[in-house]
C-alpha cells in the first residue's frame, strides 16, 4: 500500500484511496480490499455493514492510516476487524 | 493519483446536477465526464504531447483539462494576450499539441510543427459525439497535469511543471467533498491560464459548487452575471475588485445579495480597496488568498475571522493583518530566511521557503526544490509573532542602495499615506554613488495637486531611514499592470533609464 494507491471492497462497490498509507491490511464489509475488483462478490460480513461514504476521510486509531472514500457502498471499513473512525473535517474557507 | 478523480467522484455521487454554467448552456457533471472521456480519445488517437488551450474561458477548459489527464498527457493553458514571437516561440516548445482555441492564429504562427489545431466549437462537438459512459483506465504518462509558461519577465518563460499529486493534494487538503449546498455558485473569471483558473475548476467540481463561467472580465457583465446567477462565491484580483467597486460607487445596479463569499488574490491589495470592500459588502465573508504557480495555487490565507478580526481592533498590530496574506494552510510548511537560506525569527524580512505535497517547485528545465524538498518563492516577506503573513515585494525586487536592502513596499506605503497619491512604485535606478538608489513613481488623485520633490523626501525621511529617500521621483498618469494586476516594475524601471 501507497499514498495514492487505490482500493476496492470485494463485497460491495465501495472504493478507497490512500492518503496516509500504514502497514495494515484494510477490510471492507469484513474481508480484505484489493487492488482489483473480482469477478464474484464475496458476501458481507453483516457486523461490518455499516457503509462507507464517498468523500469522507476514514482513520485508524493511531491515526498513522488514512483513507479517502472514492466510491460509496455498504461496507464498513476496519483493520483486523477494528472499525475505522470517521476524521472530523476542518473546513477553509474557499480562496478560488 | 489523477486529477480526474475530482470529477468522477462528483459524476458518480450527482451525475446531473449542474456542474458548469456558460454561455447560457447548464453542462451536469455526468455530461462533462463523458466530453472529457471522448475528448481523451481523439487526443490519444492523435498521437499528441501536449494539450493546449489557446481561447478564453469555456467549458472547453475543464473538458481539455480532464481530457489531458485521461490521455496522460500535460495540459497547457496558453496566454492568448501573447504577442505573436512569444506564442510562437512556446507553441514550438510544445510541439507536437493538440491545440483548441485560436485555430487561424496557430496555423498561421505554427503550421509546420504538427500540431492538432480544433476551434473550440469542433473541440466541443468531437467530445459530445465520442461521448462516452463506459470507464477506461486513465493513462499514467509522466503524472504531469498541468504545464504552466510562467510570464518570463527577463529571460524565456519557465514551464512550470504541477503534478497530478501536487494538484490532487491540494484539493484534498483544502476543499471537503461536496461541501457547497446546490444553491451556490461560483463566478470565475480569471482567465484559463492562469494557476487560479486551473485551481478555481478543481476546486469547485470537488466541492460540487456550479461553476458559472465569465469569458472575459468586464466589471458590468461581472455584476450582471452575479446577480443572474445569483453567484454565491467569486474570486478577483486586486484590479478586478477596484473596477468593480468603481462601477458600483458610480451607481452600478446589482442584485448581489447572494454572494456570501469574495476571495482576493493574485496581486498585491491596496488597504484601502480592502477596507471600501469590507464596507461596501458588510454581510460578504473576504478571503485573501497567496499562492504560486509552482505552489498550486493557494499557500497562505487571510479568512473571514481575520478580516473581521482586524477590522475592528484597535490594536495596531492586528489591525495591520488586513494587509497581510494570512496564516499558511495547515498542509504547508513555511519559513523566512536570509540570503544564506538560514531560517529568520518573527518580524524579520527574508526570502519566504514553502514545503509540502501540493508544491512543485519543477519547471520543465529543472528542479528548484531544495536537497529536502523546500522551494524558494523569490518573494520576500515576514511573519509576525502570530504567524501572520506579510508580503514585501519580490525577492529581484528588492532595492540595494550601497550594500543596504531597501524593500519596494516599505516606502510605497508611506508614499500612498499622502492624500495626493493614488498609485505609487518604488524602484532601483541606476546611481554612480551607490550602484543603485531609489526611484519612485507616483499617480495623482483627480483634483490633486501632486507634491513637490522635497515635500515628498520629507514624508519619506520622517518615517523611515534617511537611504529610503528617493533620488529621482516620476509622475504618471497611471502604473503598468498585467491583467493579472501585477505591477510591471521592469517598465516603471525602464523609466529611469
Amino acid at each position: 500500500m501507497k499514498a495514492g494507491s487505490k482500493l476496492k471492497s470485494v463485497v460491495c462497490d465501495t472504493e478507497v484511496m490512500v492518503i496516509r498509507a500504514s502497514d495494515v491490511v484494510v477490510e471492507c464489509g469484513g474481508l480484505p480490499m484489493s487492488e482489483e475488483r473480482p469477478a464474484e462478490r464475496a458476501a458481507i460480513d453483516p457486523a461490518f455493514a455499516g457503509g462507507a461514504k464517498i468523500g469522507k476521510r476514514y482513520v485508524d486509531a493511531s491515526d498513522a492510516l488514512e483513507l479517502l472514500c472514492v466510491k460509496s457502498g455498504q461496507g464498513a471499513l476496519a483493520v483486523a476487524g477494528v472499525a475505522l473512525q470517521l476524521k472530523d473535517a476542518k473546513p477553509l474557507p474557499s480562496s478560488d | 493519483m489523477n486529477i480526474l478523480l475530482t470529477l468522477q467522484m462528483a459524476a458518480d455521487a450527482e451525475p446531473d446536477r449542474v456542474a458548469l454554467v456558460c454561455d447560457g448552456r447548464c453542462w451536469s457533471y455526468g455530461a462533462l465526464l463523458n466530453a472529457a472521456r471522448g475528448a481523451a480519445l481523439h487526443i490519444m488517437e492523435s498521437g499528441c504531447a501536449h494539450v493546449a488551450l489557446l481561447d478564453e474561458s469555456s467549458e472547453a477548459a475543464p473538458i481539455a483539462l480532464f481530457a489531458a489527464a485521461i490521455a496522460g498527457v500535460p495540459y497547457v493553458p496558453l496566454n492568448y494576450r501573447l504577442a505573436d514571437a512569444d506564442l510562437s516561440a512556446l507553441l514550438a516548445r510544445i510541439a507536437p499539441a493538440c491545440v483548441i482555441g485560436d485555430a487561424a492564429r496557430v496555423s498561421r504562427l505554427n503550421p509546420d510543427r504538427g500540431h492538432a489545431v480544433l476551434s473550440r466549437a469542433d473541440f466541443v462537438a468531437a467530445a459530445e459525439r465520442s461521448a462516452n459512459p463506459a470507464s477506461g483506465e486513465e493513462r499514467e504518462g509522466e503524472g504531469i497535469a498541468a504545464q504552466i509558461f510562467t510570464s518570463g519577465t527577463t529571460a524565456a518563460p519557465k514551464a512550470a511543471l504541477l503534478r497530478h499529486a501536487n494538484l490532487l493534494s491540494y484539493i484534498l487538503g483544502t476543499v471537503e467533498f461536496a461541501s457547497a449546498s446546490e444553491d451556490e455558485a461560483a463566478l470565475v473569471c480569471v482567465p484559463p491560464y492562469h494557476i487560479a483558473g486551473i485551481a478555481a475548476l478543481l476546486s469547485s467540481i470537488y466541492a460540487m459548487r456550479r461553476i458559472v463561467m465569465l469569458p472575459a472580465f468586464e466589471p458590468d457583465a461581472w455584476l450582471k452575471l452575479a446577480a443572474k446567477e445569483r453567484a454565491s462565491n467569486a474570486f478577483v484580483v486586486p484590479t478586478m475588485l477596484s473596477r468593480i467597486i468603481a462601477r458600483m460607487d458610480a451607481g452600478a445596479q446589482a442584485d448581489l445579495s447572494a454572494l456570501k463569499a469574495i476571495a482576493y488574490g493574485g496581486g498585491r491589495m491596496p488597504l484601502e480597496l480592502v477596507e471600501r470592500a469590507l464596507q461596501l459588502f458588510p454581510g460578504t465573508d473576504f478571503t485573501n488568498a497567496y499562492g504560486l504557480t509552482e505552489t498550486s495555487s493557494t499557500i497562505a490565507l487571510l479568512g473571514p475571522e481575520d478580516h473581521r478580526a482586524a477590522q475592528q481592533s484597535a490594536e495596531p498590530e492586528i489591525r495591520a493583518r488586513l494587509g497581510s496574506v494570512g496564516r499558511p494552510l495547515p498542509t504547508v510548511e513555511l519559513e523566512i530566511r536570509d540570503d544564506e537560506g538560514r531560517p529568520l525569527p518573527a518580524g524579520e524580512r527574508g526570502e519566504i521557503y514553502v514545503r509540502g505535497e501540493q508544491v512543485s517547485g519543477e519547471y520543465r528545465e529543472r528542479k528548484a526544490l531544495d536537497a529536502d524538498g523546500w522551494f524558494p518563492t523569490r518573494d520576500a516577506g515576514w511573519l509576525d509573532r502570530d504567524g501572520y503573513l506579510f508580503l514585501a515585494g519580490r525577492a529581484d525586487d528588492v532595492i540595494v542602495r550601497g550594500g543596504e536592502n531597501i524593500s519596494p513596499g516599505e516606502i510605497e506605503d508611506v508614499l500612498l499615506s499622502h492624500p495626493a497619491i493614488a498609485d505609487a512604485a518604488a524602484v532601483g535606478v541606476p546611481s554612480v554613488e551607490w550602484g543603485e538608489a531609489v526611484g519612485v513613481a507616483i499617480v495623482i488623485r483627480p483634483d490633486h495637486v501632486a507634491p513637490n520633490d522635497e515635500e515628498l523626501r520629507t514624508l519619506i525621511r520622517g518615517r523611515l531611514r534617511s537611504s529610503r529617500s528617493p533620488e529621482r521621483i516620476a509622475v504618471l498618469a497611471s502604473l503598468p499592470y498585467n491583467e493579472m494586476g501585477k505591477l510591471l516594475r521592469r517598465e516603471v524601471r525602464a523609466l529611469f533609464g
